[in-house]
């Protein structure tokens, strides 16, 4: 069915394309920052179609506000559906307006944020195609349209982590990013294949019908079927074990890292398990792995984040952390509460991201939370919008963090029994994130100005007079492949401004469409997607969900304190800590040996294989044997044939004569 | 109609061009022995071309000599250049093209 939502839906996915591709032509002729402008206006164009969408489907009754629409069958055969399709229903654009919009705030930060850089318009089109790409994934109507969306996003992660190429930690970054991807790509397409074997459709809407008539309840084809799925989602949302491709991605410049962590690419796998309802429905067991793998993943990323030096790093493992409540509560069943948290963070997140990059700027592209402090006085505005993300991600209220991330533990308390562990692990990684949001704004912006915070209160931008690869601290050039020259920082770029601004206003208010007991309004309108669902429709007492929000902001509280305790009230604490627990200390600063065990398990015995194919296979068996002695075998033949050929021409006269009259006498005698 | 010595007569014409050609190094002799042996086949051929009432064995006939004086045409240019180059004209001297 067809009508103006589709229409919408389509025009939603045509502006970052042309966005992507005008400014991909025309890279050396735009001058200053028009790429830029272009960039952000084919993302707000995308945007209005995103509430336009909106709200055509609100003008439709609640249950029919399912749409599809595809364009063109790229394969229709006896069992095989793969067309261009789409489909429009709450869920999709849900994240259609979450994408467009946020990234639309940080197209228009970039566009100061990356003023000096020598690949500015290169940068405008690379980011255009991010959107687009997870535009397709969350828009896509059938697995082979999600298979193609969560490729391209896997690419354009590639392409933008590795933006400034001639950084070897960047590219080498990038290449990790994109393996890790890969390998859930791999997973979400043989997953796709255990589907699609029983239902027989690739089209989202028939093969969720289906589910039921196929399907027993934890089949084990549908249980093998969401586990690859799951795969999927894991290394995209960087979950545990597949989460060491996103600290790494830190590389990239800071607003692609928030558009990574905020608006794209790891939220897909939450989208993805929301998507994929009827499925795991059907197949607790792999649900509950994806609930137990999400708390894990928030346990392990707040305490890596906690030992952090890295303002960056710390935020990414922070944007780890968060996932995992959220994979966790759709695991679990809370959709409308996991996407409402996946709303709510893509606000704080990249509006904690934005700040960090303008105090970065302000360090002259110094990163290291060592190296900073005591910039209250001299960036206020960046030092307000840190904290209110700070905030909203610890969880205190009013902020929209508290409401959707104790949305999704009450109702992990609501279903009791094991899952009520996983609610207590959430709380205890609550306490944990009070801890290190608040260490970093408490070493970044309290404490003794550093020099580039004096200089700045004196109205002077700090600048590198040799700029440095902030994790090597290797000197680097200018040029492009390289940090542009200019630093930028929020006060002084009205872009970034209003961009903060705007993120800052919805990370305090973002929380009011969904209040326990007042408005539900995030579950309302998602209600038609999940209407199959057993478990959305829950019904968790008001009261219950109010003792778990106090419960929650008391958490939020005593992590606060506990950082106001050991970073402000008496700073010697936290080397004493330090040095008290040093092999902890170690451990956590190592990320839990994360890196080092998959180069154990996976790197090295790849690289070895790698060199045994080398070695042996390719030297001795394919070069040595078959070509080599096939090479042997032509020449020891020719070489016999060779020595007929003597040039003689009578000689070839004779034996044409002999073979003749050989034929001749044969048939002479046969015939008689 | 006796078909027989016209048959012996070709095979004759045959072998005495065969021979030549076996044994002559001369390339202007082989050419003309080959002639001889098309001349003979020629020769087979419109006598069954009679012996049947058909006029196929004829045109066949004619083919052949047409093909053959195109032969003949690129043998002789052949000669020439060689005799030009000054190059002995001795087919046995000629073996350059073995393997």
């Amino acid at each position: 069915m067809s009508n103006s939502a589709t229409t919408f839906g389509w025009l939603v996915l045509l502006c970052p394309l042309v966005g992507t591709t005008v400014i991909a032509l025309g890279w050396r002729r735009w001058p200053g920052r028009t790429a830029g402008w272009l960039g952000t206006l084919a993302i707000a164009l995308s945007f209005g179609f995103s509430i336009a969408m909106f709200a055509v489907l609100m003008n439709h009754s609640p249950d029919d506000r399912i749409f599809s629409s595809s364009l063109w069958d790229y394969v229709v055969t006896a069992g095989v559906d793969a067309k261009l399709s789409i489909l429009v229903d709450p869920l999709s654009v849900y994240m259609a307006l979450i994408v467009t919009g946020v990234s639309m705030l940080i197209h228009l930060y970039s566009v100061s944020y990356m003023n000096e850089d020598r690949g500015f318009s290169r940068y405008f089109s690379y980011l255009n195609f991010f959107v687009f790409s997870m535009l397709v994934l969350v828009m896509a109507g059938n697995f082979f349209l999600l298979i193609v969306g969560w490729a391209f996003v896997g690419a354009a992660s590639y392409l933008l982590i590795s933006f400034w190429y001639r950084r070897s930690t960047a590219t080498r970054a990038g290449v990790k990013a994109f393996v890790i991807n890969v390998f859930g790509d791999v997973g979400l397409v043989i997953g796709t294949f255990f589907i699609f074997r029983h239902t027989g459709t690739l089209d989202f809407v028939r093969a969720f019908a289906a589910v039921p008539h196929v399907f027993t309840h934890n089949q084990a084809d549908l249980v093998a079927g969401c586990i690859f799925l799951l795969l999927g989602a894991f290394a995209k949302s960087a979950q545990v074990p597949l989460h060491t491709w996103l600290p790494d991605a830190m590389e990239g410049p800071t607003p692609v890292s928030a558009l990574i962590h905020a608006a794209t690419m790891v939220t897909a796998g939450v989208y993805l398990i929301a998507r994929m309802h009827p499925l795991f429905e059907e197949a607790p067991a792999a649900a509950d792995v994806g609930a137990i793998i999400g708390c894990l993943t928030l346990i392990v990323a707040a305490t890596i984040a906690i030992v952090q030096t890295d303002i960056k790093r710390v935020i990414a493992y922070s944007t780890m952390s968060q996932i995992g409540y959220m994979v966790m509560g759709v695991s679990v069943g809370a959709y409308s509460a996991g996407l409402f948290h996946l709303m709510t963070h893509a606000f704080f997140k990249a509006l904690l991201f934005m700040a960090a990059g303008s105090i970065i700027g302000a360090m002259a592209g110094v990163q290291s939370l060592d190296r900073m402090g005591g910039f209250r006085r001299a960036l206020p505005f960046t030092f307000a919008c840190f904290v209110i993300g700070g905030l909203a991600l610890s969880g205190m209220p009013p902020f929209s963090g508290w409401l959707s991330k104790d949305d999704i533990l009450a109702f992990l308390d609501h279903r009791g029994g094991g899952f009520l562990i996983l609610g207590i692990l959430g709380y205890v990684g609550a306490f944990l994130t009070g801890i290190y949001t608040f260490r970093m704004i408490f070493r970044a912006f309290y404490r003794d100005p550093v020099p580039e915070a004096v200089e700045l209160e004196h109205g002077h931008l700090a600048h590198a007079d040799v700029p440095r690869n902030p994790m090597t601290g290797e000197e680097e050039d200018t040029d492009v492949g390289f940090p542009g020259p200019g630093h930028f920082i929020a006060e002084r770029e009205w872009p970034m401004k209003i961009a903060m601004s705007v993120l800052a206003v919805l990370a305090v208010i973002g929380g009011v469409l969904q209040i326990p007991g007042v408005d539900s309004g995030v579950e309302r309108f998602l209600e038609p997607t999940f209407a199959d669902s057993k478990l959305a429709h829950t019904q968790i007492a008001t009261g219950a969900e109010w003792l778990g929000l106090v419960i929650g902001a008391l958490i939020a509280i005593a992590g606060i304190t506990v950082a106001y305790v050991i970073y402000i009230r008496s700073p010697e604490t936290a080397p004493a800590l330090q040095k008290r627990f040093a092999g902890i200390h170690r451990f956590l600063a190592n990320k839990w040996y994360f890196d080092e065990l998959i180069d154990l398990l996976i790197v090295r015995p790849a690289a070895w294989f790698g060199r045994f194919c080398e070695s042996v296979l390719e030297r001795i068996v394919i070069s040595g044997t078959i070509t080599d002695g096939t090479v042997g075998i032509v020449r020891a033949g020719s070489a016999a044939v060779r020595r007929l050929q003597t040039g003689f021409l009578r000689y070839y006269a004779a034996l044409l004569v002999v073979g003749l009259s050989a034929v001749a006498l044969y048939f002479l005698i046969s015939s008689s | 109609m006796a078909i027989g010595w016209y048959l012996v007569v070709s095979a004759i014409i045959f072998c005495i061009g065969a021979a030549g050609v076996l044994t002559r190094r001369n390339p202007l002799v082989i050419l003309l022995c080959l002639e001889l042996m098309l001349n003979a086949a020629n020769l087979a051929l419109i006598a069954f071309s009679r012996l049947h009432g058909g006029e196929d064995g004829q045109i066949f006939a004619l083919i052949v000599m047409v093909v053959a004086a195109c032969e003949v045409t690129v043998g002789l240019g052949l000669i020439v250049a060689i005799y030009r180059r000054r190059l002995p004209i001795d087919v046995d001297e000629m073996s350059e093209l073995h393997g």
